[in-house]
Parts: C-alpha cells; sequence; structure tokens
C-alpha cells in the first residue's frame, strides 16, 4: 500500500509541484485509507464521487488539488450538508459557503463532509445522530468535538488537511484529543456565509491540519473580508505562512489556568509547565499569571463564571439560530432534533424569555463583558497566553451520556477567550504511551494576533517531538 | 474533566433559582416549537435544573457599571449599496428543489387556521 | 342605548414598503408586486437557509431617518436591529430582523386639521413573504411565495391622539403624501406597499387611558380604515353599555360583512424574545450625517401649501397642488414664469387641476401659454355671474352640504361648476367671492 495519504499538506504541495506524485496515486492513497477505516471510524458522512476529477481541473492553481475533509456544517453546493442532524438528512445545499468557495477557487477539493456533533452541540462528537467517530488514537475513546470527525481525519490520515469550525473548543479541543493541530481565527476573520449558525457572535471557521504549518497555509486562503458576513473585518488579514520562522524571542508569555483547582498537578498542568520551560529556552520571557476570583490586574479572572456566562449567550443564540427549521422550504420536521439540540433550544429560548432575559440573558453578557476587559488589560503586558486546552486526556466512548452540560463543563478553559473573539491555536504537547492519547498546548493572544500564535506553536513544534508527523515517527 | 472543587460550589449556589416544573417544560417547548412527550418532559427538566444551576451562579458575580456585550468585533455601521445582487438569487427550481412539497413554484404548507 | 359622551382613543400603526432596488438585508431584487412568477427573487439570506447571513441596506437606512425627520422626530446617535421571534410559515428565519428598543427615529408630530398626533417611533424592519390560502389535490393548504420576504418596512407608530374616524384618516393621507413626496414608497394600499392599523379603545375620561385596547388590522383603504373604526365604536359602545369592558383581542376588518371579525386568539401573549442580532453591527450617527440628510428633504407638502396661499392661490387649490402628483420644479417654474408675464398664480393652478396637467410631460411655459389663452378675459355681468351661482347651488346639494359641514376643499368642485355654467373666461376670483358669499 501507498503512503502518500500521511503526507503533510506542505508536502504534498512541494511533491506535487516538483510532480514526484500524482494526483491519481495520492487520490488512490487517501481512497485507499478510507475505505479501510471510514466504518470503523465514522468519520466522513458523504463523500464527493467528483473528487479526483475535481482535483485534476486544480492542479494548476495554488493548491493543487489536494483532498480536504470539511465539517459537515459548511453547506457545500450539490453535495449533502447534514451538520450530523437527521434534520438535515437529505438536505443538498443550493449555494456554497464562502470558506469553500475561497478553498475550491485556490485548487482544493472536497473530499469529503466529516462527522460532527449535531449543530455543533458538543465536545465529542458524541451528540451526532449519526454515531460518534472513535478516537484514531485508540478508538475506545472520544475524538472530541464538535469538529471530532474532521480532526480524526487528520489523525488516521484520512486526508490531507480539513475544515473546523469554533464556537469554544470546537477546532480546538478535538485537535488537543486526536494529537493534531487546530487554529480558531479571531472572530471575524473568517467568513461564517453559509456555515450552519451555532453561536452567532462566537462562532469562527478555522483550519486544521497535521502540522502548523498546514493550517497557516489553509488560512491564508481563507481568511479576510466578505461582503456576505457583516461581522468580518475589512482588515488585511496577515499570511500566517510567511511569518512562520520569526520565533519568539523576546515574546512575553503568561501561563494561565494550571493552579485552577481542577487542573492543578494533573498531567495537562504538567504538559504546560513543561511547554513553558520550552518556551524559556527559545529565548521568550515567561511567567506565571494567578487566577483571580474577581477583574484585577494582571490576573485571570477565574474561567468557572465562562461556564455560565457561555452557556447562556451560545444556547439563546443556538435558540434563535434553530429557528430557521421547520421542515418547510427544506429539511425535515423539529421532531427529528435529537435530544441535545432540543436541550439547548429550549434553555436557549428560557434564557430569552419574558421574565428571564435580564436576569439571564444580559447578565451573562455583562459578565461576558468582564472577561473581555481582562484580557484587554492582559494584553497589554503578555504577547501570547498558554493553558492546557482540554483539562486532560480523551474520555473514553459513552462518557457524555445523562450529561447535560458535559460539552460546556469540558470547554471551561477556553470558553473565556472564545466569549472575547480572541484567536487561538492548539499543538500536541503530551503524550501517553500506555493509551496513545495525546494532551493539547493552547495558545491565544489578542485579537487580529492569529501571527503571534501560530509563530509561538511553530517554534514549539519544531522544538519537541510531541507532533506524529515531524521527525522520526513510524 | 472538572470535579471536586467545582461542583461543590455549584450545588452550593441554589439560591433565587426558579423552580424548573414539567409545566415550564411545557410553555418553553411550545414558545419554541419543540414537540416533548409527557416523558420527555420530565426528562428535560431534570437536566434543565442541573444546567440552570451552573448558570445561577452568575448571580454572586458584581457588575456594576458593565454594559452588556453583544459584539466583539467593534465595527459599526456595515452598511451595503442598495444594489440588486444577480449572482446570489435562486432560481424558482433551487428555491423549491429541497422544500417538502412545492406547487407551481410555491413552497406548500398546510393549513394554519389561525391568522397573523 | 349608547352614549356619545366616551372618546375614542385610538393609535395607528402604518408599515410602508421601502421602493429600494434591493431587499432589506440581501441583494434580492425588491418588486414583488411586479414578480411574473412566485419565489424568484430570493437567496439564502432571505429564504432563511442554513448559513445565510444580513447585511443592511444602505439606502433603506438613510430613508428611515428621512422620513423621521420629515415627521419630526429625534433621530437616534446609536441605533440597532434585534431579533422578534415567532413562528410562521411565512417568516423564513423563524424571526424577522426588527428594531426594539434602539429605533432609528422617536417622538415626531403629524399635524392634521383635527389636532395633532404623536408619533411614538419610527423603525426599520423586513417584511415577511405571502401566503395564499387554496386546496390542492383536496387537501386544504396555503402556498408560500418569498419574493416579498426580506423587502424594507418602515413601522410608523402613535401615541393614543387619534379621536375620530375623520382624523384617523386625514392622518393615515399625510402619511402617504408625506411619504411619497419622499419618493420612498409608492404607499398603495390595493398593492400592499402600504398597511393600516389601529388600535381602539373608548374612554369616559380622555385623559385615562383604557385598560384595554382592540387591534384592527386587514385595512387596505382609507373608506375601510373609517368603517372599521365607526363599527369598532359602535361595537364596543354597546359592550361598555352593558357594563363589560370588550376583549384585548385582535379583529380582522372584513370587507363583505362589513364589520371586524375576531381572529383566533392565542392562549400566550407573545413573547418574541427579542435581542441584538448578532450579525449585524450597531448603528451610530454623527451630528453632521443627520444634518446633511435634513438638508435633503424636499419641501413637504405643508410647507409647500403655505408658500402657494401666500402666493395667492387659493387654500382649496394650494392643498391639491401640493400634492406629490405635481412636480413642484415645474409648479414653481410655472408660476414664477407667470408672475413675470402678469398671470395670476391663481388661475395658474387652477389650470393645472382642472385640466388635469401631467407635469411630468409639460412645460412651465406651455402651462403658462394655456393659462393666458384660457383667462383671456370675456366680459361678463354681475348678474350672470348671479344666476349661475344659484342654479350650481340648487344642482349640487350634496357638494354644498359637504362645504358648510367644514369640507373647505369642496369649494373648488363648487366653483369649477360654475365656471362651467358661465361657459365665458372670467377672473376666478370674482366668481369665488360671489359663490362664497352666497353660501353663507
Amino acid at each position: 500500500m501507498g503512503t502518500l495519504h500521511t503526507l503533510t499538506l506542505a508536502q504534498t504541495l512541494h511533491k506535487l509541484a516538483e510532480k514526484e506524485i500524482t494526483l491519481a496515486d495520492l487520490y488512490r492513497d487517501i481512497d485507499t485509507q478510507v475505505d479501510v477505516f471510514n466504518t470503523k471510524l465514522n468519520v466522513y458522512l458523504t463523500r464527493n464521487e467528483q473528487a479526483l476529477s475535481q482535483a485534476q481541473e486544480r492542479a494548476c492553481l495554488p493548491l493543487c488539488g489536494i483532498p480536504l475533509a470539511i465539517k459537515d456544517n459548511f453547506l457545500t453546493k450539490g453535495i449533502r450538508t447534514t451538520a450530523s442532524s437527521k434534520v438535515l438528512d437529505t438536505f443538498i445545499p443550493p449555494y456554497e459557503s464562502t470558506v469553500t468557495s475561497r478553498l475550491q477557487q485556490a485548487g482544493a477539493v472536497i473530499y469529503g463532509k466529516t462527522n460532527m456533533d449535531a449543530w455543533a452541540h458538543g465536545s465529542s462528537t458524541e451528540t451526532s445522530d449519526y454515531g460518534p467517530t472513535k478516537n484514531p488514537r485508540n478508538p475506545e475513546y472520544l475524538p472530541g468535538g464538535s469538529s471530532g470527525g474532521s480532526a480524526a481525519a487528520l489523525a488516521e490520515n484520512m486526508c490531507i488537511a480539513a475544515m473546523g469550525s469554533e464556537t469554544a473548543g470546537s477546532i480546538r479541543q478535538p485537535s488537543a484529543w486526536c494529537g493534531t493541530v487546530g487554529l480558531k481565527p479571531t472572530y471575524g476573520r473568517v467568513s461564517r456565509a453559509g456555515v450552519v449558525a451555532m453561536g452567532s457572535s462566537l462562532d469562527s471557521p478555522g483550519p486544521m491540519g497535521k502540522t502548523v504549518e498546514d493550517t497557516t497555509i489553509l488560512f491564508d486562503a481563507i481568511a479576510g473580508h466578505d461582503k456576505y458576513d457583516g461581522t468580518t473585518s475589512t482588515q488585511h488579514p496577515p499570511k500566517l505562512y510567511n511569518a512562520l520562522k520569526k520565533g519568539v524571542r523576546g515574546m512575553r508569555i503568561g501561563i494561565a489556568y494550571i493552579d485552577h483547582a481542577d487542573i492543578k498537578g494533573t498531567p495537562a498542568a504538567h504538559s504546560i509547565e513543561q511547554a513553558a520551560k520550552v518556551f524559556e529556552s527559545l529565548g521568550a520571557r515567561v511567567e506565571h499569571v494567578p487566577l483571580s476570583s474577581t477583574l484585577k490586574n494582571n490576573t485571570m479572572l477565574t474561567p468557572d463564571y465562562a461556564i455560565g456566562v457561555y452557556t447562556v449567550v451560545q444556547r439563546g443564540e443556538v435558540s434563535s439560530n434553530l429557528g430557521r427549521y421547520d421542515g418547510i422550504r427544506y429539511g425535515n420536521p423539529r421532531s427529528c432534533f435529537g435530544d441535545e439540540a432540543k436541550r439547548r433550544i429550549m434553555l436557549g429560548t428560557f434564557t430569552l424569555s419574558k421574565g428571564y432575559a435580564d436576569k439571564y440573558y444580559i447578565k451573562a453578557q455583562q459578565v461576558r463583558n468582564l472577561y473581555f476587559k481582562n484580557y484587554a488589560q492582559l494584553f497589554s503586558s503578555y504577547d501570547i497566553l498558554i493553558s492546557p486546552t482540554s483539562p486532560g486526556f480523551a474520555l473514553k466512548l459513552g462518557a457524555t451520556k445523562d450529561n447535560p452540560m458535559f460539552g460546556e463543563l469540558e470547554d471551561m478553559l477556553v470558553e473565556p477567550s472564545s466569549l472575547s473573539g480572541l484567536p487561538g491555536i492548539s499543538v500536541p504537547c503530551g503524550h501517553d504511551s500506555k493509551t496513545n492519547l495525546y494532551l493539547g498546548l493552547n495558545i491565544i493572544s489578542s485579537h487580529w494576533n492569529e501571527e503571534k500564535v501560530t509563530r509561538a506553536a511553530y517554534a514549539f513544534e519544531q522544538h519537541t517531538s510531541w507532533n506524529s508527523w515531524i521527525g522520526d515517527h513510524t | 474533566m472538572p470535579s471536586g472543587c467545582f461542583m461543590l460550589f455549584l450545588l452550593e449556589s441554589t439560591a433565587d433559582m426558579p423552580d424548573i416544573t414539567p409545566s415550564i417544560i411545557q410553555h418553553v417547548a411550545s414558545l419554541a416549537h419543540i414537540p416533548l412527550t409527557p416523558a420527555e418532559e420530565k426528562l428535560f427538566a431534570q437536566g434543565f435544573t442541573t444546567t440552570m444551576k451552573v448558570v445561577d451562579q452568575l448571580n454572586s458575580v458584581d457588575v456594576q457599571h458593565i454594559e452588556p456585550l453583544h459584539q466583539v468585533t467593534g465595527l459599526w455601521n456595515v452598511l451595503r449599496d442598495d444594489e440588486v445582487d444577480a449572482s446570489r438569487m435562486f432560481t424558482q427550481e433551487q428555491v423549491c428543489m429541497n422544500a417538502h412539497q412545492s406547487h407551481n413554484g410555491y413552497i406548500v404548507v398546510e393549513q394554519i387556521l389561525d391568522q397573523k | 342605548m349608547s352614549t356619545s359622551s366616551r372618546t375614542p382613543i385610538i393609535g395607528m400603526e402604518i408599515h410602508v414598503e421601502l421602493k429600494t432596488r434591493s431587499k432589506m438585508f440581501c441583494g434580492c431584487k425588491n418588486d414583488p408586486f411586479h414578480a411574473p412568477k412566485p419565489n424568484i427573487y430570493t437567496c439564502p439570506v432571505c429564504l432563511g437557509m442554513p448559513g445565510g447571513l444580513p447585511v443592511a441596506n444602505k439606502k433603506a437606512v438613510e430613508w428611515t431617518i428621512t422620513l423621521g425627520l420629515a415627521l419630526g422626530c429625534t433621530i437616534a446617535r446609536l441605533s440597532k436591529f434585534d431579533r422578534k421571534h415567532y413562528f410562521y410559515p411565512d417568516l423564513s428565519k423563524g424571526y424577522q430582523i426588527s428594531q426594539y428598543d434602539q429605533p432609528l427615529c422617536e417622538h415626531g408630530v403629524v399635524h392634521t386639521e383635527f389636532g395633532d398626533i404623536r408619533i411614538r417611533r419610527v423603525h426599520l424592519e423586513e417584511d415577511t413573504g405571502k401566503l395564499q390560502h387554496t386546496t390542492v389535490d383536496g387537501k386544504k393548504v396555503s402556498l408560500i411565495d418569498f419574493n416579498r420576504c426580506g423587502v424594507p418596512l418602515v413601522e410608523i407608530v402613535t401615541e393614543p391622539d387619534i379621536h375620530s374616524s375623520e382624523q384617523a384618516k386625514a392622518y393615515a393621507k399625510k402619511i402617504q403624501q408625506i411619504v411619497r413626496t419622499l419618493d420612498i414608497s409608492d404607499a398603495d394600499m390595493e398593492k400592499g406597499s402600504m398597511r393600516l392599523e389601529a388600535n381602539i379603545s373608548l374612554a369616559d375620561d380622555p385623559t385615562v387611558l383604557p385598560n384595554y385596547k382592540v387591534e384592527a388590522k386587514n385595512i387596505n383603504s382609507f373608506r375601510f380604515l373609517e368603517q372599521a373604526i365607526v363599527f369598532e365604536t359602535e361595537r364596543q359602545t354597546e359592550i361598555l353599555d352593558d357594563g363589560n369592558i370588550p376583549t384585548q383581542e385582535t379583529r380582522g376588518w372584513s370587507e363583505t360583512k362589513h364589520a371586524t371579525i375576531a381572529q383566533r386568539t392565542k392562549e400566550d401573549a407573545e413573547d418574541y424574545r427579542y435581542f441584538p442580532d448578532p450579525d449585524l453591527p450597531p448603528l451610530k450617527f454623527d451630528d453632521a450625517y443627520i444634518e446633511l440628510l435634513r438638508n435633503n428633504l424636499p419641501e413637504l407638502p405643508e410647507a409647500l401649501q403655505a408658500r402657494y396661499e401666500s402666493l395667492g392661490i387659493t387654500s382649496a387649490f394650494a392643498t391639491l397642488l401640493s400634492s406629490p402628483e405635481y412636480d413642484s420644479n415645474i409648479v414653481d417654474e410655472a408660476l414664477h414664469l407667470g408672475k413675470k408675464n402678469g398671470v395670476e398664480a391663481n388661475n395658474i393652478a387652477s389650470v393645472i387641476i382642472n385640466k388635469k396637467i401631467d407635469t411630468s410631460k409639460t412645460s412651465a411655459k406651455e402651462i403658462v401659454r394655456i393659462t393666458t389663452e384660457m383667462y383671456t378675459k370675456d366680459i361678463v355681468d354681475g348678474t350672470e355671474i348671479a344666476s349661475a351661482v344659484h342654479v350650481v347651488i340648487q344642482e349640487q346639494p350634496k357638494a354644498v352640504g359637504d362645504y358648510k359641514s367644514g369640507k373647505q376643499q369642496v369649494i373648488g368642485f363648487l366653483l369649477g361648476m360654475v365656471m362651467k355654467k358661465i361657459g365665458k373666461k372670467i377672473d376666478t376670483k370674482i366668481v369665488q367671492e360671489m359663490l362664497m358669499k352666497v353660501l353663507q
């Protein structure tokens, strides 16, 4: 069997350009891999029959026809899009999302649509109406979510690169659990037009890859203003790929959350302490940022409140955004919503309803502002902040059952920055050889500073051996 | 997965929480057009309670003089010129393509008795 | 037995469809009335597809502010759009994008001959699709056309300052006139580009708001507006006389039954769960922008009328001439040219109105020429005028009655009839003086 499916995006582009490999061979190896693993891991819900022929038409474009795994909440014209919900079981979009349109115009191909938590409601991919995806590193475990299918596709080399989306953790957490890389851009950096809306003030489509470099290549192809999304910035996005090697010398780095009661002394905390040492050795200035239960200069506001804020704001926006699914113009009736969707729609409706909106929704948006102000102050002293992406390793299949708050509790460490719209990346930073599971390092910065985030991630990745595609790995 | 101290904190902060009865669930489900069986109503009431316990910890946060934050982009006045954009308009076929039922270019729905 | 001591307390809501080229939040064509087929002017946004995102129409915002200025409103310096949630098949997103607590315009006033009416607010929102009830394959269905979904809609809400059906009609006509003068809408009730709703109740003490109100909808003409108010006043009087309070409800006007009919009331009061639309960044306006829009306001009907009257044009003619169907630039040019050549302003006005001159096709020069020709005076005896006046008064009892009951503008009609009777070219002023003297 060929091994072209194990190439990174950068390697594939190079080899195609140098004519060392052909698209036919590449797709053959990917197809074979998918045929072997898809049923077992439940990664792709839909595969594009025209993938190879489209690739060959796009061979001369910058992205050379490479196959991408696209999370199934991006509308792809003519290709079934379900958001992993039975409500959209047979939905064929009549239009294309801006992101997948830009990717294809740059020469990429939609290889298939990946499984996710239904409507992106979750951090495990277990709420999918089509069954959970399994973590390729250890199939008894969950891949994380909601972009679990895309992370798993990468981990098992069932694609060359992937797209996901994040509301709070949905790119970074499955990347952490699957030992891959996931970049959540600043909210407003990448267009949401044509992406099934979950939390409108939070949703950030973003690239997922085998390496940091790979995510920057995709970012450069998709970032920037879109006239069809009024919340995108008109600022010219940075060219991340070109800035990768700038390093971290002189960067001021803050360590966050490892003194939180639930994180202290855990393998996750330890992995961040180790990461801090790596950054120091590379010339950065690293210091610990203490937690505080109130808004105070040079401290991290405890993430505990962010859970409540995120729950109310996200579910409120979800209840509103899912109102359009009435089974009339498209899709199946509302009775086809899964339990998690029903829960979230109802909770959101409740906290927006008469008599409760001021107490819950407005209050949540005020507390949200506390986090926003906290970061504004902290980023005057720091370039980036690092923390664990997730409190721990991946959990076993079935762990989320009967837990109506699983997602929000799991994503506690990324909710504050997501609520503030900040950019962040997760890269592998720990590994348990017994379970073969990974830990993720979360790096965030202030608005529009994706460059600082990817530079630091790249430096870390290149100077450690956690990434299974870099250096000597079998 | 957060446990220990955080969960303890949750259990302590249940003051002032609305009693989540199946009838609240019924009302909310009706507002949200979510069909539920009586068994589901009971189940969701339990889940709601757990979630509201988490949400209620916000009560203890002091937000005096803090404005609600609805927008994180800092954008203002994003306005479009008044031009027709034919590139994005659907044909009648595209509109009806995914509809549950269509008829002579109209989308069809069962007649509703009450008027708006 | 009905008592007439109760005062009608009426507030009105008027919706006006703006005639922008494109819809409110997307680039679809805004022309639902003339669309040759259903569902041909839609896109991911207005059809409520997954992933559709709204982007606001600049012109619609400008025109709403302009309307607010014309109505004497304060313009918000900060404004935003909010989502208003409810389920209905013609509402493609399950929510309507509207404005809740920061409307574009507030606190204006409209003058009518029956008294001032305060404008509470003017806000901007999007229209819904259209439902048609019919039977298909033996089943009762509704057919939905989304061509209209997303069209910009301005909502004008008054305080409950209206106290009669005549006042309501005068108010609605004024709004129509202003909107047409600003050229932001056709405001055609038959085509649905202007829609009237009235909230009606009766108060024993006009300074104390009643504790109920009845919403009357489906009113698509001024005549029906008057009739609906009269009907409701009578209906509510009966209920109140019996010692009961009329049910707070929505009632639709039925043309065929000449009555308002109760529509099915919902068990829950509507809970729209308003919150600011996260897809639409907020709006802010500075003084310079507002002043620019204010300076660009055309001369509004009231100001135009006053100016015409100051030139010696009768108020009856001035009212007619200040309607937007006459191009005020041409009229002004004709009046100016007339003055230079000794042709009286009122004669020019009379010619334009009575000869039904189309000011979009006729030049000022031509108008003055016609007037000059018409008013080359014949010698006419005073008695000839008097007898013509008396004959007309006898022949037109209804018009005379209307004039005497306060409808001042009927004088124009009577004058025209007298002039016709005389059949000669004489100064209308003389005739009008005679006519009014006799009518007193």
